[in-house]
């Protein structure tokens, strides 16, 4: 247990230096409001970087994630404006859709041998044309029917949706260091011949890791709706590299078999921490743009020096 | 040793080591101009790190060559190009996507300013193909869509075409049919008038007594024997390639416990270059599978563990019905296991801790509940192992990939003892490993048989088989060319073969031998 904590204190410090220069640099920062509007940001960004955090540990990759979350949304969308359904009926179809979205990427990928990067290139591409087919390309305006999913519950200060991913975390980290599952998906990433020579049927896990984002991305959709209180077609473009970069800077491989959802996590959080802070601080969005992608690159470049002298040892 | 031409190559006292192992042992070697010399030994006699040393692959450790009289140390395989030594190896250097003259032509294509002279090329590529007779294939064909066949003849057109004095062939014709083989003779005669030396290695006895001038025999890193090639009929040839050294006395650590209970009936399997094998292995036998790298040993084990699909054939273990896997997991269920011959490729998760290698095979059905792990019965499985088979790490949690070869080879034995299974194919088990490791495995493979196990060991060293096995079966050519028993062995129902035959000698005949062309049909295709 305790070693597992070790491999977190990289990521926590950074995090922790992130706060404490934009508290030195802005008076506002260290807030109960700065935190909150970031808690209420990040729910589905986190729900996502959770299930690319599977995917990728498997050696796969799922682009689609933002189509998928902005179909699941307007899904949800449509239902309630048009149709009239209440907000439960409506969040579980939005969940269905991102579930089959990921069943799709998963079986095509898996069974054709069609490298998931494609897949799911093509994914992207279909999942944001229908959505913009269901809601004719227009927003979906729902109020505060969904708004209470995103709003600070009284006393903890956190929101429905924010539980909810916290949750997935949890789960997630949990479903990758504790279950039979976990363990097949890490073994599939580092050498998936191995793991069928040593007689295991690599494809359920290999599909299931796509459900499981598919789902997540419903969850997000119906998060994003809430934030925004309606469903745009054109929300989370995008987001699927704002995930990856999460996921990365957590140090999961983009090779496959190395991963922690709970490491992604910390990635979610350090690219919002970093975005508020900045924005905060009135740095113009160009600048902000360079200054992510070069804590991206440079929290890898330090993963990377580290697994090297890993080797070496 | 004297021949009346001039030397061309004069190979003094070279020797290679790979670690502690010693490959090459004081090799001495001399081609003269104008001759085809053959280079004959078993798998692992040192035939293609000596031929590597010479194109400049690889540096020996210790000795050295004179190229017509001068120093000759290449620095890597373009200096010795530049001297005038070609190479054709058994693994095709050629690039699939680009096209037949492009392939020819690689590294001195014909260009101004960087821009390349089709016309040139092609005419160059046409000129280098009909000298060869390969009149059919067009220039401008991405290689990839010829056969392996045609492929081997373009590699060998591609090393022709350049100018050279010393050529040297690794298995030319492992993948040639009759009539290429033929074309390409013709072609190493004309070369010989022109004085270039020759270097032929080759397993196939009949073509080196039919084109060679001399032969020299390699065996466990050692020149044992040149001399002309019309001194040596091929017996003696194999048998100056056997160790005479190993024979049936080698038996002390191989207590038979064989039964003549059926553990694993392989009927008419035909797979790949594996055509129409049929076996029995026994409950507590220890199966050796002898023959040549190429032989079709390791696709035998593949396809009846489900990792190819068979093309014909059936798997029949006792109280089951026939089965024809197509998936490693149905075998494993059925309690066959599989090591396989590449432990780094496809054996082990390298970065992964040894516990999850160990239980990696068995963590769903013995160290779970409703998919959850039970770490802790999967700690004590890990810890049992470790303890059980001596492995030599600094716990279970340490990555496989820091440990030595014998000791990710216990890993990966250790999954398939966790597992637990009646029939283990083991492909290779003691290959790359030190000595004391191998004795363990051997003692492992002992243990397991005497429990009732059925093991089938392939082998490319025959000394083990010998050693550790009860019976043997020899492949050549993708079918089984020979079947020898130990002496004492009892039980099987089958009178033992007198005591002579359990050599060396006999196995390297049977590799050797060519196996009947008829049966290249496969026989099973009928009956599924």
């Amino acid at each position: 247990m305790k070693r597992s904590l070790v491999q977190y204190t990289g990521l926590m410090g950074v995090l922790l230096l992130l706060i404490i220069i934009f508290s030195l640099r802005s008076e506002n920062f260290l807030r109960i409001a700065t935190l909150i509007t970031i808690a209420n940001q990040i729910p589905d960004l986190t729900l996502v970087a959770v299930g690319m955090t599977l995917v990728l540990i498997v050696g796969g990759i799922d682009l689609a994630v933002g189509s998928v979350l902005a179909l699941s949304s307007a899904v949800m969308g449509v239902l309630m404006v048009k149709t009239g359904w209440s907000v439960w009926p409506a969040g579980m179809a939005a969940i269905l859709t991102g579930l089959t979205c990921g069943l799709c990427s998963g079986f095509v990928s898996v069974g054709f041998r069609i490298p998931s990067f494609i897949v799911t290139l093509g994914m992207l591409e279909i999942a944001r044309g229908i959505t913009k087919l269901v809601t004719n390309s227009q927003t979906q305006y729902i109020g505060s029917a969904v708004e209470f999913i995103g709003e600070p519950l009284p006393v903890i200060l956190l929101s429905p949706a924010f539980l909810v991913a916290a949750a997935a975390v949890v789960a997630g980290q949990f479903l990758l260091s504790r279950t039979v599952f976990g363990r097949y998906c890490v073994a599939i990433g580092t050498n998936s011949e191995a793991v069928r020579m040593a007689g295991i049927r690599t494809a359920p896990p290999a599909i299931a890791v796509f459900a499981v984002s598919g789902f997540l991305c419903g969850l997000a959709g119906i998060a994003q709706t809430a934030r925004l209180s309606s469903a745009d077609p054109n929300a989370a473009v995008g987001l699927e590299l704002s995930a990856i970069a999460a996921c990365v800077i957590g140090g999961t491989s983009l090779n496959g078999g190395r991963g922690s959802v709970i490491s992604s996590f910390l990635g979610v959080l350090i690219i919002s921490v970093l975005q508020t802070g900045l924005a905060q601080l009135g740095v113009s969005d160009a600048n902000k743009q360079i200054t992510t992608g070069a804590v991206i690159i440079v929290a890898v470049m330090l993963d990377a020096i580290r697994t090297r002298r890993v080797h070496r040892k | 040793m004297t021949t009346a031409e001039p030397v061309l190559l004069d190979v003094r006292n070279i020797s290679r080591t790979f670690g502690a192992v010693t490959v090459l042992d004081s090799c001495c070697l001399q081609i003269a101009a104008g001759e085809i010399h053959a280079l004959l030994g078993a798998n692992g006699a040192g035939k293609s790190t000596l031929v590597s040393i010479i194109a400049g692959l690889i540096p020996p450790t210790v000795g050295e060559m004179t190229l017509s009289g001068q120093l000759y140390a290449p620095r890597d395989k373009q200096a010795a190009e530049h001297l005038g030594v070609q190479i054709v190896q058994q693994e095709l250097n050629l690039i699939p996507t680009l096209t037949v003259a492009e392939n020819l032509q690689l590294n001195r294509l014909p260009h101004r300013w960087g821009i390349v002279n089709r016309r040139e090329l092609h005419e160059r590529a046409r000129a280098a193909l009909n000298r060869f007779h390969l009149h059919d294939i067009p220039t401008d064909l991405p290689l990839g869509q010829l056969g392996i066949g045609h492929r081997q003849l373009i590699e060998i057109a591609a090393a022709l075409d350049r100018q050279c004095r010393l050529l040297i062939l690794d298995e030319p014709t492992a993948a040639l049919t009759a009539g290429e083989s033929e074309t390409l003779f013709a072609h190493l005669k004309h070369l010989k008038t022109e004085g270039v030396g020759i270097i032929y290695i080759s397993h196939r006895l009949d073509e080196v007594a039919a084109i060679s001038d001399r032969v020299s025999i390699l065996r466990d890193g050692r020149v044992v024997n040149s001399g002309p090639a019309n001194e040596l009929n091929a017996e003696e040839m194999v048998l100056r390639m056997s160790d005479v050294r190993q024979s049936s006395s080698k038996s002390d650590g191989a207590k038979s416990s064989v039964t003549d209970r059926a553990a694993m009936t392989v009927a008419h399997l035909s797979c790949g270059p594996v055509r129409d094998v049929s076996f029995t292995v026994y409950q507590g036998e220890r199966l050796g599978i002898a023959g040549l790298v190429g032989s079709g040993r390791t696709e035998l084990l593949r396809a009846i563990f489900g990792a190819d699909t068979m093309e014909a054939g059936e798997v029949i273990l006792p109280e089951r019905p026939a089965r024809r896997y197509q998936h490693p997991s149905d075998a494993a269920s059925d309690g066959i296991a599989m090591l396989t011959e590449d432990r780094k490729a496809n054996g082990l998760l390298l970065p992964s801790a040894i516990r999850s290698n160990i239980s990696l095979s068995s963590i769903s059905r013995q160290f779970s509940r409703f998919g959850l792990i039970r770490q802790q019965q999967e700690d004590d499985a890990a810890e049992t192992i470790v303890h059980q088979l001596d492995i030599r790490c600094t716990g279970i949690q340490q990555p496989a990939e820091q440990l030595s070869g014998g000791n990710q080879q216990k890993v990966v034995m250790g999954r398939w003892l966790v597992r637990d299974a009646d029939v283990f194919l083991l492909d290779e088990p003691t290959r790359g490993i030190d000595v004391a490791a191998r004795r363990q495995i051997h003692l492992l493979l002992q243990s397991l048989a005497q429990t009732g196990k059925a093991l089938v060991i392939v082998s490319s060293d025959t000394s083990e088989l010998l050693e550790i096995c009860d019976r043997i079966l020899v492949m050549s050519g993708g079918q089984l060319t020979d079947e020898i028993r130990r002496p004492e062995s009892r039980g099987t129902g089958l009178p033992p073969d007198r005591a002579s035959d359990w050599t060396e000698d006999r196995i390297n005949r049977a590799a050797f031998q060519r196996p009947q062309r008829q049966t290249l049909v496969p026989t099973g295709k009928a009956s599924s």
